[in-house]
């Protein structure tokens, strides 16, 4: 689950990570209130979405005092940001967050997830602080420095100077630096992230250290352990239709092709997806059902695919296994008879009672074209998407 | 032959009066595993459909002599399971169980060092020697004894290998599904090292997915060590990047882990990679 910068923010200064003075702000007022609070000085106003690059979007902007900072937060509400992360499409920027302008003398990265090569957490540091990391990685992978963290120590003191002097800290900034890796190290075991970025990490020029941006994504996994989380997720920041799947256990992403796929197994939709396109079509979604689908999920799933306008043909692709044959044709001829779907379905199953399942299909008396194995599946698919 | 499970297995459930935990220890029994109990905490000294339940692993492997577990307990109990059947020192661990949150099976794996459990999984559909005995959830029915090897970390695109392996007669050894999670117990190039000394194993299907970069280091190992055949697909050639594509380990990252490194790498190191999942079995074929 991924998180705004300034809750990021508030959840780091929990656990002692120091951060820029600063607020959330829904409106271009409460902006305006926010800058005067903090002394009415100059002020950051940045753009809260669910993506990177903000800056070179322009959703980051630092003005000269509170009035050009509520002048700023009414242009920005409401704009749509396009970043290379966003997708052309962009996203609407409906929250600020309005923080104090802070005097930068350094600008370093901070990286900590979970390696999987390594099989532990590794904390990553660089001292091309403010680029992206990506690039820095290809171009001048030295300058990222590394340690494996233990899960029984955690991170050590001697690592996480090596770090700190291994970036080129000065040695009067190292021990702060010590502390605040230490500190976000803290804040990943305790609320089970899967990622936090510190990026830029800055010394200031009085010689303080302080994270000036923050990205934390937790694992969805442990999300049951920590109930107060619940309450951060942005659903502004999600596609409606993955939302609405998400309610019936469907795994849905959404995707720009005219073919629509419904498909048990993670990897099996995948590969779904990858032939299809071999085929010369394009997906319109990754949809998997799951190994225990039901014929409430099967409707659920089919209304769901079939709000997405772009979809000209559907393919269906099953192997049975604990999921039988007749029971999703079952729960296909119904949900077609109820929903009365307007475009040609492709049907490949295999497995479990298929011959069962694919009588059913042909009594049913609805226009269902089955396919013999994936390939057929997909070139049937494909021609009758055009 | 074939590798990790046979006849001679001694299979416990974990989590065996589970609607799941049932299902599968009688299909596993119906295929000819000798499924000798299970383990559910507080129901120690019952029967359950015909198997004897106890309340601990370590109670279980005293009694009834078990060298195996399958694991299907929820997500928050299922790294304690792991580490349970392993203080209990059992060869071999299944854990099928999807969901668990990354630092806790880290957790698990660091438990393990050094002792002498195998962990499969977690998040995987188990593994199945064609004719002989299976621990997980791959159904029996679609398996032929032959003389393939399959490694995956899919479930359902598993059975599609197998499935196409049957159509031609070729048959199945021991099909492993190593799970899609970021962490797991066995890599591809562990169990390859196993299919490497089978005899009964003449060449191997190798099922990978977007994210990480084990398909990348098995790739390296076959060049240097492995003899047999490999037959490669990679899952999610038209992914998305930056989206998790259903497995909690499938997702392309900073430009990482995608599939057209995994299936150039694999193809350097002497793999026959196919771009579509149909065509796994002929390539196999055309292999031996």
């Amino acid at each position: 689950m991924k998180i705004h910068e300034y809750q990021a923010k508030a959840i780091l200064a929990r656990h002692g990570v120091p951060v820029p003075r600063g607020e959330v702000a829904f409106s271009a007022e409460e902006a305006g209130a926010i800058a005067r609070r903090l002394g009415g000085g100059v002020t950051v106003v940045k753009a809260q979405i669910h993506a990177g690059g903000r800056g070179k979007g322009g959703g980051v902007k630092v003005v000269k005092d509170a009035a050009a900072a509520e002048a700023t937060a009414a242009q920005m509400i409401g704009m749509t940001l396009v970043t290379h992360q966003t997708g052309p499409e962009g996203r609407k920027v409906e929250r600020l967050l309005v923080e104090e302008g802070v005097k930068i003398a350094k600008e370093l990265y901070l990286g900590l997830l979970v390696d999987r090569a390594a099989g532990c957490p590794v904390l990553m540091a660089s001292a091309e602080g403010g680029m992206d990391i990506e690039e820095v990685a290809e171009h001048n992978p030295d300058a990222i420095k590394k340690v494996a963290i233990s899960p029984i120590t955690g991170l050590t003191g001697f690592q996480a100077r090596q770090l700190a002097f291994g970036i080129g800290l000065a040695p009067e900034h190292v021990n702060k630096a010590v502390k605040v890796m230490q500190q976000i190290y803290e804040t990943f075991v305790a609320t089970d992230a899967s990622l936090i970025e510190i990026n830029p990490l800055i010394v200031t020029e009085s010689g303080d250290v302080m994270a000036l941006d923050a990205k934390v994504t937790f694992d969805d996994n442990a999300l049951y352990k920590h109930q107060e989380f619940r309450d951060l997720r942005d659903l502004a920041e999600e596609d409606p239709l993955e939302i609405e799947a998400s309610k019936f256990s469907l795994n849905y992403i959404r995707l720009d092709g005219t073919i629509g796929c419904m498909v048990n197994g993670a990897g099996l939709a995948m590969a779904t997806m990858d032939i299809i396109k071999l085929a010369g079509g394009q997906p319109a979604n990754f949809l998997d059902v799951g190994g225990g689908a039901n014929a409430e999920q099967i409707k659920n799933a089919f209304r769901i695919l079939m709000s997405d306008t772009n979809v000209k043909a559907v393919l269906i692709n099953i192997f049975g296994g604990i999921l039988r044959c007749d029971v999703l044709a079952a729960g296909v001829i119904a949900a077609v008879k109820e929903l009365g779907v307007p475009v040609p379905i492709v049907i490949r199953m295999e497995g479990t009672n298929v011959e069962q399942g694919k009588a059913m299909l042909r009594e049913s008396g609805l226009n269902f074209t089955t396919a013999d194995g994936m390939g057929d599946a997909a070139d049937r698919v494909v021609a009758l998407s055009r | 032959m074939a590798v990790l499970i046979d006849k001679s297995t001694r299979l416990i459930v974990q989590g065996l009066t589970g609607r799941e935990g049932t299902f599968h220890a009688k299909a596993a029994a119906a295929y000819g595993t000798n499924v000798v109990g299970g383990v559910t905490p507080g129901k120690g000294g019952t029967d359950h459909e015909g198997f004897a339940v106890f309340n601990t692993v370590a109670d279980a492997v005293a009694k009834t002599g078990a060298n195996a577990s399958v694991i299907f307990v929820p997500p928050p109990f299922a790294a304690d399971a792991i580490m349970e059947a392993t203080d209990a020192g059992l060869d071999l661990i299944v854990c099928i169980t999807e969901g668990i949150p990354v630092l806790d099976t880290m957790k698990a794996l660091h438990f393990m060092k050094g002792k002498k459990s195998r962990l499969i999984g977690p998040n995987c559909p188990g593994l199945i020697t064609a004719g002989q005995a299976k621990a997980g959830i791959i159904p029996g029915h679609i398996c032929t004894e032959g003389r393939v090897g399959i490694v995956s970390k899919s479930g359902t695109l598993t059975y599609e290998a197998i499935h196409q392996l049957t159509k031609l007669g070729l048959g199945q050894t021991t099909c492993i599904g190593i799970g899609g999670d970021p962490l797991i117990g066995t890599s591809f190039i562990d169990a390859l090292e196993l299919f490497a000394t089978d005899p009964q194993t003449e060449a191997v299907v190798m099922i990978g997915e977007i994210g990480g970069s084990a398909e990348q280091e098995a790739a390296a190992w076959i060049q240097a060590h492995f003899k047999k055949p490999v037959v490669g697909f990679i899952a999610g050639q038209t992914a998305p990047p930056g989206r998790r594509m259903g497995h909690a380990g499938a997702i392309i990252s900073g430009g990482k882990g995608t599939a057209d490194e995994k299936m150039t790498a694999l193809a350097a190191a002497g793999v026959t990679v196919v771009k579509s999942p149909a065509d796994i079995g002929a390539a196999i074929a055309s292999r031996l």
